[in-house]
């Protein structure tokens, strides 16, 4: 199992750290919804993976259209310069916390493609990617192992160490001052 | 009608300024000169008995040894089943060409990948610009001369040799776990060798 953030020595603010973490995380990862970013023959798969025999919705991993809604990013396809930015903006458009899993050789490392002059050289040159899943395209069965590797990446989280960011310096936020 | 006959009605309206008909290897060409291949559409086009009013496809092939860009246009009649392959000669350093476009209106965009492509001027083109690559790309790349940009909007197009990388990352990561638990101090004697190998395969897939 794969340690993302190492125990430091925060403060303790909440009570059995450990089992609210564990419960956290469960409800978390059984319902990582991904934003549909199919983008060629991985897309196929992709909706194949959702289909009856290997099902991707039964591990609570719904599609969805907008990133908004969008917990992680399955990039499943060859991704193009022109592309890759849309990516990066779609990847933008999503609250964290978030994941990306590169689906298939192109989305990886730009796959068979990759001496053309239009292909970026994989995903992880705009968005920072989690896991990696090599085949062209991978199975079903493939994709549903990467997707328990994302939740393998999700139970390790620690939230009790997480802090709300900082306050930007010179900004007054008015929360509405009653008087 | 077969191509022979589509070719020598060409020939009987346009003389010299249709070739011959090339062997039919695949599909037997003939070669136009360019000032006139509009007039020669239109009359494929509109003549009763020819009527190949389909482009199935306007492409471009760069010779540069021959120093010519030449355009081909595999025409194509639904009405009586024949079709056949026009080709014009272009000057390599300036290729501009009238566009066909007023013949039919599906070649505005095969004129425009060609021109996205290889760089090919169209005159009397309604709208030309790029349609595959962004907007703001620099060069024509099916030219045989393209060199690679190097990337886009600073995306860079150099991927390591993955071997290279992942042995890197491991020094890397072995590097950042060797600080968080130092080993311990090695025994005086030569003892038993290393215990991790080059290649320790990571965590994640």
């Amino acid at each position: 199992m794969t340690a993302r953030n190492d125990p430091g020595t925060g403060d303790v603010t909440l009570f059995h750290t450990s089992q609210l973490d564990h419960l956290i995380n469960m409800a978390r990862e059984n319902s990582l919804w991904y934003l549909l970013f199919g983008l060629a023959c991985c897309g196929i798969e992709l909706i194949q993976t959702g289909g009856p025999r290997a099902d991707l919705m039964r591990f609570g991993a719904i599609p969805r259209a907008s990133p908004r809604q969008a917990d992680f990013m399955i990039v499943a396809g060859t991704l193009t310069y022109k592309m890759a930015e849309r990516a990066k903006l779609l990847y933008d458009q999503m609250s964290e916390p978030k994941y990306v899993i590169s689906m298939g050789s192109c989305a990886n490392c730009g796959g068979l493609f990759q001496a053309a002059y239009s292909v970026c050289k994989g995903v992880d040159k705009v968005v920072p990617v989690d896991v990696y899943v090599p085949g062209c395209p991978p199975r079903p069965e493939a994709l549903t192992e990467g997707l328990l590797r994302l939740q393998e990446i999700v139970r390790a989280e620690k939230w009790g160490l997480k802090r709300r960011p900082p306050k930007p310096e010179g900004v007054e936020i008015d929360r509405g001052a009653t008087t | 009608m077969t191509t022979d006959g589509i070719h020598e009605r060409l020939k009987a309206v346009f003389g010299d300024d249709v070739g011959p008909l090339s062997e039919a290897k695949m599909d037997a060409f003939a070669l136009v000169k360019k000032e006139r291949i509009v007039e020669v559409c239109r009359f494929l086009k509109t003549e009763p008995g020819l009527e190949l009013e389909f482009l199935e496809d306007e492409t471009a092939v760069d010779w540069p040894k021959r120093n010519v860009i030449e355009i081909v246009y595999h025409l194509l009649s639904y009405r009586h089943r024949h079709g056949i392959v026009l080709k014009v000669e272009l000057d390599r350093a300036a290729p501009v060409i009238t566009t066909v476009e007023t013949v039919w209106k599906t070649a505005n965009w095969f004129e425009r990948e060609i021109y996205d492509l290889f760089g090919v001027d169209f005159t009397g083109h309604p709208d030309l610009r790029r349609l595959l690559l962004p907007d703001d790309w620099v060069g024509h790349p099916l030219r045989k001369d393209y060199q690679d940009a190097g990337g886009w909007h600073g995306i860079s197009s150099f991927r390591e040799n993955p071997l290279v990388e992942l042995r890197r990352l491991d020094e890397v990561r072995r590097a950042e776990a060797a600080k968080l638990n130092p080993p311990p101090p090695p025994s005086p004697p030569p003892a038993a060798p290393p215990a991790a190998g080059p290649a320790v395969p990571p965590a994640k897939a």
